[in-house]
């Protein structure tokens, strides 16, 4: 499985990140997170130089990682500042200190060369850190490589079928899709506009909404970890206004990153970001527990799906049908990251 | 039904509609060229090899100076 390199990758929620060791394997390489005391994010490599000792299983001692086999000491940039029962420090003690951002609650870690990194090439998520939005999230770990959750987050036809009485409602699978390619930015973007839909459960209790729905879904993917899906509710007939705000809908921007951990395991990072009934509370746990059944199901089958596409030869079948127009979109940008990123590529 | 207008802007999008009420899919280059087509893997192969085998939309500037490429077999 090819991994697109030079490129950043969500490691962790903000929340995460703290004054406790936190261990994360991004595109096979073992990281270890921390903040310092001044409230910097860090990203090291999770492996002592000496003898290999994750320094995930160690501990914190001011700013600096104390290595919880030998006493190996590392400061925030990956530098050695003390070693064992001698005066010198080798000049090769050190480990990989990678770049960081922290940025909409989210811990981006640039995966590659260093002097390639350029925060400003992050895609935004601006909702899941702005008081007009109430947010509810979660990580679920995939036991399945991260093309699969591509694949399923870029057709939602799917919902009809695997997440009914939650999210999918027949109309789904049944509204086509408009599939649009920015090929200088990279973006993929599907939409589908449902009119005169049923209101799922996941909307009508959360909206209080009754009787049928002007349902848009749009799907803005900046490959290769963010997955932004537009989510407009309103009532049949409702549209947009042609100028001001669309403030008589009701919005939820839905976040997933999806992150590679190794080649069979992915990082499901998913949030709701709501602009209605924000202040109550009921209904972020309804969404969260929503949301997370529903997460769940896609990671029960798609586990399932990892075990048969990996008993299957390389080149296996498959069949692509209208509804994988942007899935198929979504897979060439990935092959061409994954390109870009091999060259010159230390493995 | 809404159809969706377009979401992107920029100089290089590639657009596929999937035409509603049918099964049919309508490519459109950032060249102007279209073509339809029933699945998704021949359309983007098709979008994809731009400029090979895209004609955008003809152009027709009637020109004074020009001879007539073609005379009617009966005036």
């Amino acid at each position: 499985m090819a991994f697109a390199r030079n490129q950043w990758y969500v490691t962790a929620y903000s929340s995460e990140v703290g004054r406790d060791l936190l261990a994360r394997t991004v595109l096979g390489e073992p990281l270890v997170l921390y903040r310092t005391e001044s409230g910097e994010a860090v990203a090291l490599a999770d492996r002592c130089v000496h003898r290999r000792y994750p320094l995930s299983e160690s501990r914190l001692d001011g700013d600096t990682i104390v290595c919880g086999y030998h006493g190996f000491t590392y400061d925030q940039t990956g530098t050695c500042v003390f070693v064992p029962g001698q005066q010198r420090i080798p000049r090769t003690a050190r480990v990989a200190a990678y770049p960081v951002v922290e940025q909409d609650s989210l811990i981006w870690v640039w995966i590659g060369d260093r002097d390639r990194a350029d925060p400003t090439t992050i895609p935004r998520a601006p909702w899941l850190d702005d008081p007009r939005y109430a947010v509810v999230r979660g990580m679920e770990p995939l036991n399945a490589r991260y093309s699969l959750l591509v694949d399923n987050l870029m057709d939602l036809s799917h919902e009809t079928y695997l997440h009914g009485g939650y999210i999918g409602t027949p109309e789904v699978a049944n509204t086509p899709i408009t599939t649009e390619v920015d090929e200088e930015r990279g973006i993929v973007y599907v939409s589908r506009h449902m009119d005169d839909a049923e209101c799922p459960p996941f909307y009508a209790k959360s909206t209080g909404i009754q009787g049928r729905i002007t349902r848009w879904q749009d799907i803005e993917y900046h490959p290769p970890c963010l997955y932004l899906l537009h989510s407009r509710i309103a009532p049949q007939g409702l549209y947009p206004p042609a100028e001001g705000e669309d403030s008589d809908a009701f919005h939820a921007e839905i976040v997933y990153a999806i992150t590679p951990s190794t080649e069979h395991t992915t990082y499901d990072f998913w949030a709701v970001a709501r602009d209605f009934a924000i202040d109550d509370e009921s209904v972020s746990e309804y969404l969260h527990q929503s949301n997370r059944t529903v997460v769940m199901q896609d990671v029960t089958a798609l586990n399932i799906l990892e075990q048969v596409i990996a008993s299957e030869p390389d080149k296996y079948q498959e069949l692509s049908i209208n509804i994988d127009t942007g899935g198929l979109a979504a897979r060439r940008l990935i092959a061409r990251m994954v390109e870009a990123g091999t060259v010159g590529a230390p493995r | 039904m809404t159809e969706p207008a377009s979401m992107l802007t920029g100089d290089r999008i590639y657009r596929i509609h999937w035409m509603p009420g049918t099964d049919t899919l309508r490519g459109i280059c950032h060249c102007g060229a279209e073509r339809v087509a029933e699945e998704p893997v021949e359309l983007w192969e098709w979008l994809l090899a731009h400029p090979y085998g895209h004609q955008p939309p003809e152009v027709v500037a009637p020109s004074p100076h020009a001879a007539p490429t073609r005379t009617p077999v009966a005036a």
